[in-house]
Protein backbone atom coordinates (compact mmCIF):
# COMPACT_ATOMS: atom_id res chain seq x y z
CA UNK A 1 0.00 0.00 0.00
CA UNK A 2 2.88 2.37 0.78
CA UNK A 3 4.23 1.62 -2.68
CA UNK A 4 1.08 2.78 -4.40
CA UNK A 5 0.73 5.76 -2.10
CA UNK A 6 4.30 6.89 -2.74
CA UNK A 7 3.84 6.64 -6.46
CA UNK A 8 0.59 8.52 -6.36
CA UNK A 9 2.20 11.25 -4.32
CA UNK A 10 5.04 11.67 -6.80
CA UNK A 11 3.10 11.23 -10.02
CA UNK A 12 1.99 14.35 -11.86
CA UNK A 13 -1.67 15.05 -11.02
CA UNK A 14 -3.00 14.06 -14.43
CA UNK A 15 -1.44 10.57 -14.16
CA UNK A 16 -2.78 9.69 -10.73
CA UNK A 17 -6.01 8.29 -11.98
CA UNK A 18 -4.28 6.20 -14.66
CA UNK A 19 -1.95 4.53 -12.15
CA UNK A 20 -4.82 3.80 -9.86
CA UNK A 21 -6.95 2.25 -12.56
CA UNK A 22 -4.09 0.15 -13.92
CA UNK A 23 -3.15 -1.04 -10.46
CA UNK A 24 -6.61 -2.02 -9.33
CA UNK A 25 -7.22 -3.82 -12.62
CA UNK A 26 -4.02 -5.78 -12.12
CA UNK A 27 -4.90 -6.51 -8.54
CA UNK A 28 -8.25 -7.89 -9.53
CA UNK A 29 -6.85 -10.02 -12.35
CA UNK A 30 -3.93 -11.50 -10.41
CA UNK A 31 -5.86 -14.26 -8.59
CA UNK A 32 -7.33 -15.50 -11.86
CA UNK A 33 -3.86 -16.08 -13.22
CA UNK A 34 -2.20 -17.16 -9.98
CA UNK A 35 -4.69 -19.69 -8.62
CA UNK A 36 -4.73 -21.89 -11.73
CA UNK A 37 -0.91 -21.89 -11.65
CA UNK A 38 -0.85 -22.72 -7.95
CA UNK A 39 -3.37 -25.51 -8.43
CA UNK A 40 -1.51 -26.95 -11.41
CA UNK A 41 1.70 -27.05 -9.36
CA UNK A 42 -0.16 -28.65 -6.44
CA UNK A 43 -1.44 -31.38 -8.78
CA UNK A 44 2.08 -32.02 -10.05
CA UNK A 45 3.55 -32.22 -6.54
CA UNK A 46 0.82 -34.20 -4.84
CA UNK A 47 -0.35 -36.09 -7.93
CA UNK A 48 1.85 -39.18 -7.66
CA UNK A 49 0.87 -39.66 -4.00
CA UNK A 50 -2.82 -39.03 -4.69
CA UNK A 51 -2.70 -41.53 -7.54
CA UNK A 52 -1.06 -44.02 -5.17
CA UNK A 53 -3.78 -43.35 -2.58
CA UNK A 54 -6.47 -43.78 -5.19
CA UNK A 55 -4.93 -47.12 -6.19
CA UNK A 56 -4.77 -48.26 -2.58
CA UNK A 57 -8.52 -47.62 -2.25
CA UNK A 58 -9.50 -49.69 -5.30
CA UNK A 59 -10.74 -53.23 -5.60
CA UNK A 60 -9.45 -55.93 -7.92
CA UNK A 61 -9.94 -55.16 -11.60
CA UNK A 62 -10.39 -51.43 -11.12
CA UNK A 63 -6.70 -51.15 -10.32
CA UNK A 64 -5.59 -51.91 -13.86
CA UNK A 65 -8.65 -50.45 -15.59
CA UNK A 66 -8.05 -48.47 -18.73
CA UNK A 67 -8.80 -45.59 -19.02
CA UNK A 68 -7.58 -45.16 -15.44
CA UNK A 69 -10.20 -44.65 -12.79
CA UNK A 70 -9.25 -41.53 -10.85
CA UNK A 71 -11.76 -41.75 -8.05
CA UNK A 72 -12.14 -45.29 -6.73
CA UNK A 73 -15.63 -46.63 -7.27
CA UNK A 74 -16.46 -48.19 -4.89
CA UNK A 75 -13.67 -47.09 -2.52
CA UNK A 76 -12.52 -49.75 -0.10
CA UNK A 77 -10.22 -49.86 2.90
CA UNK A 78 -9.79 -53.59 2.49
CA UNK A 79 -6.26 -53.23 1.09
CA UNK A 80 -5.17 -51.29 4.16
CA UNK A 81 -6.37 -54.13 6.39
CA UNK A 82 -5.18 -56.97 4.18
CA UNK A 83 -1.70 -55.55 3.82
CA UNK A 84 -1.19 -56.21 7.54
CA UNK A 85 -1.91 -59.90 6.89
CA UNK A 86 0.13 -60.30 3.76
CA UNK A 87 3.27 -58.74 5.24
CA UNK A 88 4.35 -58.28 8.85
CA UNK A 89 3.73 -54.58 8.61
CA UNK A 90 3.32 -54.04 12.36
CA UNK A 91 6.67 -55.66 12.81
CA UNK A 92 8.32 -53.30 10.32
CA UNK A 93 6.57 -50.31 11.88
CA UNK A 94 7.87 -51.38 15.30
CA UNK A 95 11.40 -51.71 13.86
CA UNK A 96 11.16 -48.25 12.35
CA UNK A 97 9.85 -46.67 15.55
CA UNK A 98 12.61 -48.38 17.53
CA UNK A 99 15.30 -47.23 15.10
CA UNK A 100 13.95 -43.68 14.99
CA UNK A 101 13.55 -43.26 18.75
CA UNK A 102 16.96 -44.83 19.37
CA UNK A 103 18.66 -42.62 16.79
CA UNK A 104 16.95 -39.37 17.71
CA UNK A 105 17.48 -40.01 21.44
CA UNK A 106 21.18 -40.68 21.00
CA UNK A 107 21.59 -37.63 18.80
CA UNK A 108 19.91 -35.40 21.30
CA UNK A 109 22.03 -36.67 24.15
CA UNK A 110 25.37 -36.80 22.36
CA UNK A 111 25.01 -33.63 20.29
CA UNK A 112 24.02 -31.42 23.23
CA UNK A 113 26.79 -32.97 25.34
CA UNK A 114 29.37 -32.29 22.64
CA UNK A 115 28.16 -28.83 21.68
CA UNK A 116 27.87 -27.43 25.19
CA UNK A 117 31.54 -27.55 26.28
CA UNK A 118 32.62 -26.24 22.87
CA UNK A 119 30.33 -23.26 23.31
CA UNK A 120 30.55 -22.35 26.99
CA UNK A 121 33.37 -23.99 28.90
CA UNK A 122 37.05 -23.09 29.02
CA UNK A 123 39.52 -25.93 28.73
CA UNK A 124 42.88 -26.61 27.09
CA UNK A 125 42.66 -28.03 23.57
CA UNK A 126 39.20 -26.57 22.87
CA UNK A 127 40.21 -24.96 19.60
CA UNK A 128 42.04 -28.04 18.39
CA UNK A 129 38.98 -30.22 19.04
CA UNK A 130 36.73 -27.73 17.34
CA UNK A 131 39.06 -27.51 14.34
CA UNK A 132 39.15 -31.30 14.06
CA UNK A 133 35.35 -31.38 13.94
CA UNK A 134 35.18 -28.58 11.34
CA UNK A 135 37.73 -30.29 9.13
CA UNK A 136 35.50 -33.35 8.70
CA UNK A 137 33.00 -31.15 6.89
CA UNK A 138 35.51 -29.90 4.35
CA UNK A 139 37.40 -33.10 3.55
CA UNK A 140 35.72 -35.51 1.17
CA UNK A 141 34.83 -38.81 2.71
CA UNK A 142 35.77 -41.25 -0.03
CA UNK A 143 35.24 -44.60 1.56
CA UNK A 144 32.69 -43.53 4.17
CA UNK A 145 30.17 -46.30 3.81
CA UNK A 146 32.77 -48.98 3.18
CA UNK A 147 35.03 -48.10 6.11
CA UNK A 148 32.03 -47.74 8.43
CA UNK A 149 30.77 -51.13 7.31
CA UNK A 150 34.14 -52.72 8.13
CA UNK A 151 34.19 -50.94 11.49
CA UNK A 152 30.67 -52.09 12.34
CA UNK A 153 31.63 -55.66 11.47
CA UNK A 154 34.76 -55.51 13.61
CA UNK A 155 32.77 -54.15 16.53
CA UNK A 156 30.46 -57.17 16.22
CA UNK A 157 27.48 -54.93 15.46
CA UNK A 158 26.62 -56.38 12.04
CA UNK A 159 22.93 -57.28 11.78
CA UNK A 160 21.99 -55.21 14.84
CA UNK A 161 19.99 -52.02 15.18
CA UNK A 162 22.87 -50.49 17.15
CA UNK A 163 25.00 -51.00 14.06
CA UNK A 164 22.39 -49.11 12.02
CA UNK A 165 22.09 -46.22 14.44
CA UNK A 166 25.61 -45.74 15.80
CA UNK A 167 27.38 -44.18 12.78
CA UNK A 168 24.76 -41.42 12.65
CA UNK A 169 24.25 -41.15 16.41
CA UNK A 170 26.06 -37.85 16.33
CA UNK A 171 26.21 -35.43 13.44
CA UNK A 172 28.67 -32.60 12.97
CA UNK A 173 25.87 -30.45 11.64
CA UNK A 174 23.77 -30.87 14.80
CA UNK A 175 26.79 -30.07 16.96
CA UNK A 176 27.25 -26.81 15.05
CA UNK A 177 23.61 -25.90 15.28
CA UNK A 178 23.47 -26.50 19.03
CA UNK A 179 26.83 -24.85 19.67
CA UNK A 180 25.56 -21.72 17.95
CA UNK A 181 22.45 -21.77 20.14
CA UNK A 182 24.43 -22.30 23.36
CA UNK A 183 26.74 -19.38 22.52
CA UNK A 184 23.85 -16.91 22.44
CA UNK A 185 22.72 -17.58 26.04
CA UNK A 186 23.66 -14.65 28.31
CA UNK A 187 26.50 -15.44 30.73
CA UNK A 188 24.49 -14.12 33.70
CA UNK A 189 22.36 -17.27 33.67
CA UNK A 190 25.40 -19.38 34.30
CA UNK A 191 26.93 -17.05 36.91
CA UNK A 192 23.84 -16.85 39.05
CA UNK A 193 23.40 -20.61 38.95
CA UNK A 194 27.02 -21.07 39.99
CA UNK A 195 26.64 -18.62 42.85
CA UNK A 196 23.55 -20.55 43.96
CA UNK A 197 25.80 -23.60 44.16
CA UNK A 198 24.61 -25.59 41.14
CA UNK A 199 27.04 -28.20 39.85
CA UNK A 200 28.31 -28.16 36.29
CA UNK A 201 26.04 -30.96 35.11
CA UNK A 202 23.04 -29.40 36.79
CA UNK A 203 23.72 -26.09 35.02
CA UNK A 204 23.92 -27.94 31.71
CA UNK A 205 20.83 -30.02 32.18
CA UNK A 206 18.45 -27.72 34.04
CA UNK A 207 19.43 -24.33 32.68
CA UNK A 208 21.30 -24.53 29.40
CA UNK A 209 19.46 -27.29 27.52
CA UNK A 210 15.99 -25.81 28.23
CA UNK A 211 17.28 -22.45 26.96
CA UNK A 212 18.11 -23.84 23.52
CA UNK A 213 14.75 -25.52 22.99
CA UNK A 214 14.21 -24.19 19.44
CA UNK A 215 17.56 -25.61 18.30
CA UNK A 216 16.77 -28.89 20.05
CA UNK A 217 13.42 -29.03 18.24
CA UNK A 218 15.17 -28.51 14.92
CA UNK A 219 17.58 -31.35 15.65
CA UNK A 220 14.75 -33.66 16.62
CA UNK A 221 12.77 -32.87 13.46
CA UNK A 222 15.74 -33.32 11.14
CA UNK A 223 16.81 -36.56 12.74
CA UNK A 224 13.31 -37.93 12.91
CA UNK A 225 12.98 -37.39 9.18
CA UNK A 226 16.43 -38.79 8.43
CA UNK A 227 15.98 -41.95 10.50
CA UNK A 228 12.37 -42.60 9.50
CA UNK A 229 13.27 -42.30 5.81
CA UNK A 230 16.62 -44.07 5.99
CA UNK A 231 17.17 -46.66 3.32
CA UNK A 232 20.61 -47.75 2.30
CA UNK A 233 22.50 -48.05 5.56
CA UNK A 234 19.94 -50.43 7.13
CA UNK A 235 20.12 -52.52 3.94
CA UNK A 236 23.89 -52.76 4.31
CA UNK A 237 24.05 -53.47 8.03
CA UNK A 238 21.02 -55.71 8.51
CA UNK A 239 21.19 -59.26 7.25
CA UNK A 240 17.74 -60.53 8.34
CA UNK A 241 14.85 -58.94 6.53
CA UNK A 242 12.97 -59.42 9.80
CA UNK A 243 14.95 -56.57 11.24
CA UNK A 244 14.30 -54.17 8.36
CA UNK A 245 12.62 -50.83 8.96
CA UNK A 246 9.82 -49.73 6.63
CA UNK A 247 11.89 -48.18 3.84
CA UNK A 248 14.02 -51.21 2.98
CA UNK A 249 11.11 -53.57 3.69
CA UNK A 250 8.89 -51.80 1.17
CA UNK A 251 11.70 -51.64 -1.33
CA UNK A 252 12.09 -55.43 -1.26
CA UNK A 253 8.39 -56.17 -0.99
CA UNK A 254 7.91 -53.99 -4.03
CA UNK A 255 10.05 -56.33 -6.08
CA UNK A 256 8.68 -59.51 -4.47
CA UNK A 257 5.00 -58.58 -4.53
CA UNK A 258 4.88 -56.56 -7.72
CA UNK A 259 1.85 -58.58 -8.85
CA UNK A 260 -0.32 -57.06 -6.16
CA UNK A 261 0.13 -53.36 -6.45
CA UNK A 262 -2.80 -52.23 -4.25
CA UNK A 263 -1.10 -53.84 -1.23
CA UNK A 264 2.20 -52.13 -2.02
CA UNK A 265 0.33 -48.85 -2.45
CA UNK A 266 -1.47 -49.29 0.88
CA UNK A 267 1.79 -50.19 2.64
CA UNK A 268 3.53 -47.18 1.13
CA UNK A 269 0.74 -44.83 2.19
CA UNK A 270 0.91 -46.24 5.72
CA UNK A 271 4.68 -45.72 5.80
CA UNK A 272 4.45 -42.01 4.98
CA UNK A 273 1.59 -41.17 7.35
CA UNK A 274 3.73 -40.67 10.51
CA UNK A 275 6.22 -38.37 8.81
CA UNK A 276 3.37 -36.45 7.19
CA UNK A 277 1.63 -35.95 10.53
CA UNK A 278 4.87 -34.77 12.16
CA UNK A 279 5.47 -32.44 9.23
CA UNK A 280 1.98 -30.97 9.19
CA UNK A 281 2.00 -30.37 12.95
CA UNK A 282 5.49 -28.86 13.01
CA UNK A 283 5.67 -27.38 9.51
CA UNK A 284 6.72 -23.94 10.65
CA UNK A 285 9.63 -25.34 12.63
CA UNK A 286 10.43 -27.72 9.80
CA UNK A 287 10.64 -25.05 7.13
CA UNK A 288 12.49 -22.57 9.33
CA UNK A 289 14.94 -25.30 10.24
CA UNK A 290 15.50 -26.24 6.60
CA UNK A 291 16.03 -22.65 5.55
CA UNK A 292 18.14 -21.83 8.61
CA UNK A 293 20.30 -24.86 8.00
CA UNK A 294 21.27 -23.58 4.60
CA UNK A 295 21.52 -19.90 5.43
CA UNK A 296 23.10 -20.18 8.85
CA UNK B 1 48.21 -26.10 33.30
CA UNK B 2 49.37 -25.34 36.83
CA UNK B 3 48.15 -21.77 36.47
CA UNK B 4 44.57 -22.97 36.22
CA UNK B 5 42.42 -22.25 39.23
CA UNK B 6 40.50 -24.96 41.01
CA UNK B 7 37.26 -23.92 39.35
CA UNK B 8 38.89 -23.90 35.95
CA UNK B 9 40.38 -27.32 36.48
CA UNK B 10 37.05 -28.70 37.57
CA UNK B 11 35.40 -27.14 34.56
CA UNK B 12 38.02 -28.60 32.22
CA UNK B 13 37.52 -32.06 33.69
CA UNK B 14 33.79 -31.76 33.24
CA UNK B 15 34.25 -30.55 29.66
CA UNK B 16 36.39 -33.56 28.73
CA UNK B 17 33.92 -35.93 30.34
CA UNK B 18 31.08 -34.40 28.35
CA UNK B 19 33.03 -34.48 25.11
CA UNK B 20 34.25 -38.04 25.46
CA UNK B 21 31.34 -40.12 24.08
CA UNK B 22 30.53 -37.78 21.20
CA UNK B 23 34.18 -37.31 20.27
CA UNK B 24 34.76 -41.06 20.34
CA UNK B 25 31.87 -41.66 17.93
CA UNK B 26 32.91 -38.83 15.64
CA UNK B 27 36.44 -40.19 15.62
CA UNK B 28 35.26 -43.70 14.76
CA UNK B 29 32.56 -42.99 12.17
CA UNK B 30 33.36 -39.57 10.70
CA UNK B 31 37.07 -38.95 11.13
CA UNK B 32 38.42 -42.46 10.67
CA UNK B 33 36.61 -43.12 7.33
CA UNK B 34 38.23 -39.98 5.92
CA UNK B 35 41.69 -41.06 7.04
CA UNK B 36 41.19 -44.73 6.15
CA UNK B 37 39.34 -44.23 2.86
CA UNK B 38 42.41 -42.91 1.08
CA UNK B 39 44.84 -45.81 1.67
CA UNK B 40 42.00 -48.28 1.14
CA UNK B 41 41.76 -47.08 -2.45
CA UNK B 42 45.30 -48.38 -3.06
CA UNK B 43 44.61 -51.91 -1.82
CA UNK B 44 42.78 -54.95 -3.11
CA UNK B 45 40.77 -55.21 0.15
CA UNK B 46 38.01 -57.74 -0.47
CA UNK B 47 36.36 -60.67 1.21
CA UNK B 48 38.30 -63.38 -0.63
CA UNK B 49 41.90 -62.19 -0.94
CA UNK B 50 44.49 -61.25 1.63
CA UNK B 51 44.86 -57.50 1.57
CA UNK B 52 47.80 -56.15 -0.41
CA UNK B 53 48.97 -52.67 -1.35
CA UNK B 54 48.54 -52.57 -5.11
CA UNK B 55 49.46 -48.97 -5.83
CA UNK B 56 47.68 -47.35 -8.75
CA UNK B 57 46.16 -50.59 -10.07
CA UNK B 58 42.63 -49.69 -8.97
CA UNK B 59 42.93 -46.31 -10.69
CA UNK B 60 44.18 -47.95 -13.88
CA UNK B 61 41.33 -50.41 -13.67
CA UNK B 62 38.78 -47.61 -13.23
CA UNK B 63 40.27 -45.89 -16.27
CA UNK B 64 39.70 -48.96 -18.43
CA UNK B 65 36.41 -50.04 -16.85
CA UNK B 66 33.65 -49.27 -19.40
CA UNK B 67 30.92 -49.65 -16.75
CA UNK B 68 32.61 -47.05 -14.56
CA UNK B 69 32.93 -44.76 -17.58
CA UNK B 70 29.22 -45.12 -18.22
CA UNK B 71 28.38 -44.52 -14.57
CA UNK B 72 30.56 -41.42 -14.48
CA UNK B 73 28.98 -40.13 -17.66
CA UNK B 74 25.52 -40.52 -16.11
CA UNK B 75 26.62 -38.76 -12.92
CA UNK B 76 27.90 -35.82 -14.96
CA UNK B 77 24.77 -35.81 -17.15
CA UNK B 78 22.83 -35.63 -13.93
CA UNK B 79 24.27 -32.15 -13.34
CA UNK B 80 22.04 -30.97 -16.20
CA UNK B 81 19.14 -30.97 -13.76
CA UNK B 82 20.77 -28.21 -11.71
CA UNK B 83 19.74 -25.26 -13.92
CA UNK B 84 16.27 -26.81 -14.28
CA UNK B 85 15.89 -27.05 -10.50
CA UNK B 86 17.19 -23.53 -9.93
CA UNK B 87 15.02 -21.83 -12.54
CA UNK B 88 11.86 -23.72 -11.60
CA UNK B 89 12.33 -23.24 -7.87
CA UNK B 90 12.92 -19.50 -8.26
CA UNK B 91 9.74 -19.24 -10.35
CA UNK B 92 7.86 -21.21 -7.71
CA UNK B 93 9.24 -19.00 -4.94
CA UNK B 94 8.05 -15.92 -6.83
CA UNK B 95 4.65 -17.57 -7.25
CA UNK B 96 4.20 -18.41 -3.57
CA UNK B 97 5.59 -15.05 -2.48
CA UNK B 98 2.25 -13.47 -3.44
CA UNK B 99 -0.07 -12.49 -0.67
CA UNK B 100 -3.08 -14.60 -1.47
CA UNK B 101 -5.62 -16.57 0.48
CA UNK B 102 -4.58 -20.23 0.99
CA UNK B 103 -1.01 -19.44 -0.08
CA UNK B 104 0.21 -21.17 3.05
CA UNK B 105 -1.55 -24.36 1.99
CA UNK B 106 0.25 -24.33 -1.37
CA UNK B 107 3.66 -23.74 0.21
CA UNK B 108 3.14 -26.73 2.47
CA UNK B 109 1.82 -28.89 -0.38
CA UNK B 110 4.92 -28.25 -2.49
CA UNK B 111 7.13 -29.20 0.43
CA UNK B 112 5.52 -32.60 1.02
CA UNK B 113 7.72 -34.51 -1.49
CA UNK B 114 10.76 -33.19 0.40
CA UNK B 115 9.77 -34.84 3.67
CA UNK B 116 8.53 -38.17 2.37
CA UNK B 117 10.91 -41.07 1.86
CA UNK B 118 12.55 -41.75 -1.48
CA UNK B 119 11.20 -45.30 -1.36
CA UNK B 120 7.62 -44.03 -1.18
CA UNK B 121 8.30 -41.45 -3.91
CA UNK B 122 9.88 -44.08 -6.14
CA UNK B 123 7.01 -46.54 -5.70
CA UNK B 124 4.53 -43.80 -6.55
CA UNK B 125 6.48 -42.73 -9.63
CA UNK B 126 7.05 -46.24 -10.92
CA UNK B 127 3.29 -46.65 -10.86
CA UNK B 128 2.88 -43.34 -12.72
CA UNK B 129 5.49 -44.38 -15.32
CA UNK B 130 3.89 -47.76 -16.12
CA UNK B 131 2.95 -48.55 -19.67
CA UNK B 132 -0.71 -48.62 -18.56
CA UNK B 133 0.03 -45.77 -16.18
CA UNK B 134 -1.34 -42.34 -15.77
CA UNK B 135 1.49 -40.47 -17.51
CA UNK B 136 1.01 -42.45 -20.71
CA UNK B 137 -2.72 -41.88 -20.41
CA UNK B 138 -2.31 -38.09 -20.33
CA UNK B 139 0.32 -38.01 -23.06
CA UNK B 140 -1.93 -40.09 -25.30
CA UNK B 141 -4.94 -37.95 -24.47
CA UNK B 142 -3.04 -34.77 -25.27
CA UNK B 143 -1.90 -36.33 -28.52
CA UNK B 144 1.77 -35.94 -27.66
CA UNK B 145 2.51 -39.62 -28.26
CA UNK B 146 0.80 -42.29 -30.35
CA UNK B 147 1.94 -45.39 -28.51
CA UNK B 148 2.34 -45.87 -24.77
CA UNK B 149 5.99 -45.60 -23.74
CA UNK B 150 7.69 -47.86 -21.19
CA UNK B 151 9.50 -45.15 -19.29
CA UNK B 152 11.16 -47.65 -16.99
CA UNK B 153 12.42 -49.97 -19.72
CA UNK B 154 13.51 -47.70 -22.59
CA UNK B 155 17.23 -47.19 -22.11
CA UNK B 156 17.03 -43.70 -23.59
CA UNK B 157 14.29 -42.55 -21.23
CA UNK B 158 15.05 -44.32 -17.95
CA UNK B 159 17.67 -41.82 -16.80
CA UNK B 160 15.44 -38.88 -17.72
CA UNK B 161 12.68 -40.50 -15.68
CA UNK B 162 14.90 -40.69 -12.60
CA UNK B 163 16.04 -37.09 -13.12
CA UNK B 164 12.42 -35.98 -13.19
CA UNK B 165 11.87 -37.65 -9.81
CA UNK B 166 14.91 -35.88 -8.36
CA UNK B 167 13.65 -32.53 -9.63
CA UNK B 168 10.14 -33.22 -8.32
CA UNK B 169 11.39 -34.23 -4.88
CA UNK B 170 13.89 -31.38 -4.49
CA UNK B 171 11.99 -28.38 -5.87
CA UNK B 172 10.05 -27.65 -2.68
CA UNK B 173 13.27 -27.51 -0.69
CA UNK B 174 14.95 -24.96 -2.95
CA UNK B 175 11.68 -23.04 -3.31
CA UNK B 176 11.63 -22.49 0.47
CA UNK B 177 15.22 -21.22 0.48
CA UNK B 178 14.47 -18.81 -2.36
CA UNK B 179 11.28 -17.72 -0.64
CA UNK B 180 13.32 -16.87 2.45
CA UNK B 181 15.72 -15.05 0.15
CA UNK B 182 12.97 -13.04 -1.52
CA UNK B 183 11.48 -12.11 1.82
CA UNK B 184 14.85 -10.98 3.15
CA UNK B 185 15.23 -8.38 0.38
CA UNK B 186 14.28 -5.06 1.94
CA UNK B 187 11.06 -3.83 0.32
CA UNK B 188 12.29 -0.22 0.33
CA UNK B 189 14.84 -1.00 -2.36
CA UNK B 190 12.18 -2.12 -4.80
CA UNK B 191 9.94 0.77 -3.86
CA UNK B 192 12.71 3.29 -4.38
CA UNK B 193 13.43 1.85 -7.82
CA UNK B 194 9.76 1.98 -8.73
CA UNK B 195 9.60 5.62 -7.66
CA UNK B 196 12.62 6.34 -9.81
CA UNK B 197 10.57 5.03 -12.71
CA UNK B 198 11.88 1.51 -13.10
CA UNK B 199 9.42 -0.96 -14.60
CA UNK B 200 8.55 -4.31 -13.08
CA UNK B 201 11.02 -6.27 -15.19
CA UNK B 202 13.77 -3.78 -14.54
CA UNK B 203 13.26 -4.08 -10.79
CA UNK B 204 13.48 -7.86 -11.05
CA UNK B 205 16.57 -7.70 -13.25
CA UNK B 206 18.49 -4.96 -11.42
CA UNK B 207 17.44 -5.48 -7.81
CA UNK B 208 15.78 -8.79 -7.07
CA UNK B 209 18.13 -11.03 -9.03
CA UNK B 210 21.42 -9.47 -7.82
CA UNK B 211 20.23 -9.65 -4.21
CA UNK B 212 19.09 -13.22 -4.73
CA UNK B 213 22.45 -14.21 -6.24
CA UNK B 214 24.05 -15.48 -3.01
CA UNK B 215 21.10 -17.86 -2.61
CA UNK B 216 21.38 -18.97 -6.23
CA UNK B 217 25.07 -19.75 -5.80
CA UNK B 218 24.56 -21.65 -2.58
CA UNK B 219 21.62 -23.64 -3.94
CA UNK B 220 23.51 -24.42 -7.16
CA UNK B 221 26.50 -25.69 -5.21
CA UNK B 222 24.25 -27.87 -3.07
CA UNK B 223 22.40 -29.29 -6.05
CA UNK B 224 25.57 -29.90 -8.09
CA UNK B 225 27.04 -31.90 -5.22
CA UNK B 226 23.76 -33.73 -4.76
CA UNK B 227 23.53 -34.49 -8.49
CA UNK B 228 27.05 -35.97 -8.76
CA UNK B 229 26.38 -37.98 -5.58
CA UNK B 230 22.93 -39.17 -6.65
CA UNK B 231 22.14 -42.56 -5.19
CA UNK B 232 18.74 -43.22 -3.59
CA UNK B 233 16.51 -42.48 -6.57
CA UNK B 234 18.49 -44.72 -8.90
CA UNK B 235 18.81 -47.49 -6.33
CA UNK B 236 15.11 -47.62 -5.48
CA UNK B 237 13.84 -47.24 -9.02
CA UNK B 238 16.32 -49.28 -11.01
CA UNK B 239 18.30 -51.32 -8.50
CA UNK B 240 22.04 -51.52 -7.79
CA UNK B 241 22.89 -52.25 -11.45
CA UNK B 242 21.09 -49.20 -12.79
CA UNK B 243 18.71 -51.15 -15.02
CA UNK B 244 17.91 -51.38 -17.87
CA UNK B 245 21.35 -52.31 -19.19
CA UNK B 246 23.24 -49.92 -16.88
CA UNK B 247 21.37 -47.02 -18.47
CA UNK B 248 20.66 -45.34 -15.13
CA UNK B 249 23.82 -46.42 -13.30
CA UNK B 250 25.61 -43.53 -11.57
CA UNK B 251 29.04 -43.48 -9.97
CA UNK B 252 27.76 -43.71 -6.38
CA UNK B 253 25.46 -46.60 -7.22
CA UNK B 254 28.32 -48.35 -9.01
CA UNK B 255 30.52 -47.87 -5.95
CA UNK B 256 27.78 -49.49 -3.85
CA UNK B 257 27.49 -52.37 -6.30
CA UNK B 258 31.24 -53.00 -6.37
CA UNK B 259 31.44 -52.87 -2.57
CA UNK B 260 28.32 -54.63 -1.37
CA UNK B 261 27.51 -56.99 -4.23
CA UNK B 262 30.96 -57.86 -5.56
CA UNK B 263 32.65 -57.25 -2.16
CA UNK B 264 35.62 -55.48 -3.74
CA UNK B 265 36.03 -52.82 -1.08
CA UNK B 266 39.37 -51.51 -2.32
CA UNK B 267 38.12 -50.84 -5.84
CA UNK B 268 34.89 -49.33 -4.48
CA UNK B 269 36.94 -46.95 -2.33
CA UNK B 270 38.87 -45.91 -5.44
CA UNK B 271 35.62 -45.09 -7.22
CA UNK B 272 34.45 -43.16 -4.16
CA UNK B 273 37.71 -41.26 -4.13
CA UNK B 274 37.45 -40.36 -7.82
CA UNK B 275 33.91 -39.05 -7.29
CA UNK B 276 35.07 -37.08 -4.25
CA UNK B 277 37.90 -35.54 -6.30
CA UNK B 278 35.48 -34.53 -9.06
CA UNK B 279 33.14 -32.93 -6.54
CA UNK B 280 36.04 -31.08 -4.93
CA UNK B 281 37.23 -29.74 -8.29
CA UNK B 282 33.71 -28.64 -9.23
CA UNK B 283 33.13 -26.89 -5.92
CA UNK B 284 36.51 -25.15 -6.01
CA UNK B 285 35.74 -23.93 -9.52
CA UNK B 286 32.32 -22.73 -8.44
CA UNK B 287 33.76 -20.88 -5.45
CA UNK B 288 36.45 -19.37 -7.66
CA UNK B 289 34.11 -18.11 -10.32
CA UNK B 290 31.63 -16.75 -7.86
CA UNK B 291 34.16 -15.20 -5.45
CA UNK B 292 31.69 -14.62 -2.69
CA UNK B 293 31.18 -18.35 -2.64
CA UNK B 294 27.48 -18.07 -2.10
CA UNK B 295 27.99 -18.28 1.62
CA UNK B 296 27.22 -14.65 2.34
CA UNK B 297 23.61 -13.72 2.52
CA UNK B 298 21.35 -10.82 3.27
CA UNK B 299 19.37 -10.77 6.45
Amino acid sequence: MSEAAARDRLAPPELKGVYKAKRSWKKAAAPFILYPLLLLAAVLFLGPFLWLLSTALKTGNNVYAYPPQFIPNPPTFKNFIDVFHIMPLWHYIANTVYMTVYGVGLNLLLCTMTAYPLARLKFPGKNAIFFAIVSTMILPNAGGMIVNFITIQKLGLYNSMTGVVLPSAISVFNVFLLRQAFITIPADMEHSARIDGAGEFRIFRSIMVPMVRPAVATVVIFDFMAFWNSLIWPVIVLDDRDKYPLGPALQYLNSDLAYNFPYIAAGTIISVIPILIIFLVLQKQFINGMVGAVKG
Amino acid sequence: MSSLSKLQRRQAGFAYLMLLPGAALLAAFTFYPIVRGLPLAFTNYSVVDTTKWIGWDNFKRAFHDPTFGLALKHSLLYVLIVPVIQILSILMAVLVNNRLRFIHFFRVAYFIPVVTSMVAAAIAWKWVYQEQGILNFFLLKLGMIRQPISFMVETKLALLGVMAVTVWKGLGYYMMIYLAGLQSIPGELQEAARIDGAGRLRVIWNITIPLLMPFVLLCSLLSVMGAIHVFDEVFVMHGPSGDPAYSTLTASVYSYKVAFQDFEFGYAATIGLLVAIIIMIVSILMFRYTRRGGLTYYE
